[in-house]
């Protein structure tokens, strides 16, 4: 089975959802017209990235009746989404989110479990933290979202792979950041470094969506990329402009790959338990 | 430290600048720029991105000398007004600035120097209105850091496309845009007295400085391990206090504290809020 995938390496506009929303119709449209099956994009996608005080006039739930996933939702119905927002669940906590919408249902959503605070990120300070982290079946088998800083450990990704997913899909907004004498950003040379790792070391396709454009003086990087199971690069998008990347991800690769490397078959999770528990018990 | 090596690809910084430029004017609702070009290197970096993120015709590029200025620099600001073939402006800044300082006859050099500076800064925004523009900054961030610079005057600015980039980068990107030599190659002055020069005033030079800053800023080494790596304690110790003590020219002023909500502490949005 083939999957076409549509990676949306977009700007948005800060706070403005219906601008943003209008986008993703848009792009939606067009990544079905050019023969996609799923439409990835960045990370809060919906708001922009640096919200602050904006965090709480920007909040959306994913549901039919609210009046912004009910046209992601009727998009759904034409190609798959993931579309990334602000989650805000019934007490008022506002998360870091991304949705995967397919045939005007949500099949999962994903809430940020790792919020950056240190440096330049401050996402601790508006939002709380996910609790959960799980792989969820779609149409083109199990998959997993993870989004920006979830990647940068490496647990996350361990449990997907343990829970099933074989498509693992990042978003991003990244800010791009160490200018030297390279080819590219040091910021972008690592997310590609830790996404193509985590292609070779589960034998498992890995996407991501991250955003373009300025917020004040941070730039976002673009550069959308899929590896497949062995790590090859088999899609790269544009660094810093906006783009529709497509990659068609032969998900039979999966079978060839694992039979010549057969590192999920060897997994030895009971180990990994056991040690696990020394390992917390020990620390308590 | 001859290893310290800050050499930058000036097609991704070129990249990176003109796309903010572009950005942070234009969403602001501008398609313009003026920039204050004195004839030195940064308002020459700074006057040709702004040429080539916006184009030459949307760019104002104001040659502001006092009576004492180099001829030299006008001469230099005219290289680049025809390299780039932006809009320009000449306007003697003498008779404002000598209106303050006959007021004293005792006036220092330093306070004589901050008037000119701030006397330019006037100018800018007041051309910023009629050429319906915004101000270009032209500040490095060697300066940024040492606090070599007027508070209000040079430093003011609605946006800055090379305040992240060392004096010895800010070198190496205006060699690849084509900035003319005898800008780049001269001996870098503030040009508000005769025979001023940075380095002379400062007390140590552009690459000595740019890589300790480097080290201390953006690699994190402390004090001690400067000097372990090879610069003199004296001179980590005299950058360091003019890193510390210039810090109130990198900030907006405190304001103090008395309601649930202020702006500044917790009144928190980007300048791009709603664009």
């Amino acid at each position: 089975m083939k999957l076409n995938l549509a990676l949306a390496q977009i700007n948005t506009r800060l706070g403005v959802v219906d601008a943003n929303l209008e986008k993703h119709l848009v792009l939606a449209k067009q990544a079905r017209q050019d023969g996609a099956d799923l439409i990835v994009f960045p990370e809060l996608s919906l708001t922009g990235y640096t919200l602050q005080d904006i965090t709480p006039s920007v909040s959306r739930r994913p549901v039919p009746g609210d009046p912004t996933f009910s046209h992601l939702l009727d998009a759904s119905n034409e190609i798959d989404m993931v579309v990334g927002f602000v989650d805000e669940d019934s007490r008022h906590r506002f998360y870091i989110a991304s949705a995967y919408l397919s045939g005007g249902q949500v099949l999962h959503v994903h809430r940020k479990v790792y919020l950056p605070t240190y440096g330049l990120f401050d996402e601790g300070r508006f939002f709380a933290w996910g609790d959960s982290v799980r792989a969820f079946d779609t149409r083109f088998g199990r998959m997993g979202i993870l989004i920006c800083e979830d990647f940068w450990h490496a647990s996350p990704p361990y449990l997907l792979w343990l829970d099933g997913a074989d498509v693992l899909l990042f978003m991003s907004a990244s800010p791009g950041r160490g200018l030297n004498d390279g080819e590219k950003l040091e910021s972008a040379r690592w997310v590609e470094n830790v996404n193509r790792s985590y292609a070779n070391l589960f034998t498992s396709f890995v996407a991501h969506s991250n955003r373009v454009g300025y917020e004040d003086g941070l730039n976002f990087w673009g550069g959308a990329t899929v590896f497949d199971p062995n790590g090859e690069r088999i899609a790269q998008g544009p660094y810093f402009e906006e783009a529709l990347t497509i990659a068609t991800l032969d998900l039979n690769q999966l079978h060839r790959t694992r039979a010549r490397l057969p590192l999920l078959r060897d997994e030895r999770t009971a180990l990994v338990q056991k040690e696990m528990d020394r390992i917390l018990q020990k620390q308590e | 430290m001859s290893n310290i090596d800050l050499t930058i690809n000036p097609e991704l910084a070129r990249k990176i600048l003109t796309g903010f430029i572009k950005s942070e004017i234009t969403r602001s609702g501008f398609s313009r720029a003026v920039v204050n070009l004195s004839g030195g290197l940064d308002s020459a970096l700074s006057c040709a991105l702004a040429a080539e993120a916006l184009g030459g015709e949307n760019v104002l590029a104001l040659r502001l000398p006092y009576r004492t200025s180099s001829p030299e620099s006008l001469e230099h600001a005219q290289l680049v007004i025809e390299q780039f073939k932006v809009q320009s402006e000449t306007i003697e800044i003498t008779g404002m600035v000598d209106a303050l300082i006959s007021s004293d006859p005792e006036m220092s050099k330093t306070r004589k120097g901050n008037i000119m500076a701030r006397a330019r800064m006037i100018v800018l925004y007041d051309k910023t209105e009629a050429f319906k523009g915004l101000a270009v900054g032209t500040g490095n961030k060697t300066e940024i850091l040492l606090g070599y610079t007027t508070l209000w005057g040079d430093s003011a600015s609605a946006l800055n496309p090379i305040g992240d980039l060392y004096k010895g980068q800010v070198r190496q990107l205006s060699r690849a845009l084509g900035i003319p030599a005898v800008i780049i190659d001269k001996a870098p002055s503030a040009d508000l007295w005769a025979g001023q020069t940075d380095e002379n005033e400062l007390g140590f030079t552009y690459d000595e400085v740019d890589k300790l800053l480097y080290l201390l800023v953006d690699q994190r080494y402390s004090p001690e391990e400067c000097v372990e790596a090879g610069f003199e304690a004296a001179f980590v110790e005299q950058v360091v206090t003019r890193i510390r003590r210039n810090q109130f020219k990198r900030m907006l002023p405190p304001i103090a504290k008395v309601s649930n909500r202020t702006v500044g502490y917790d009144f928190l949005y980007l300048r791009d809020w709603g664009t």
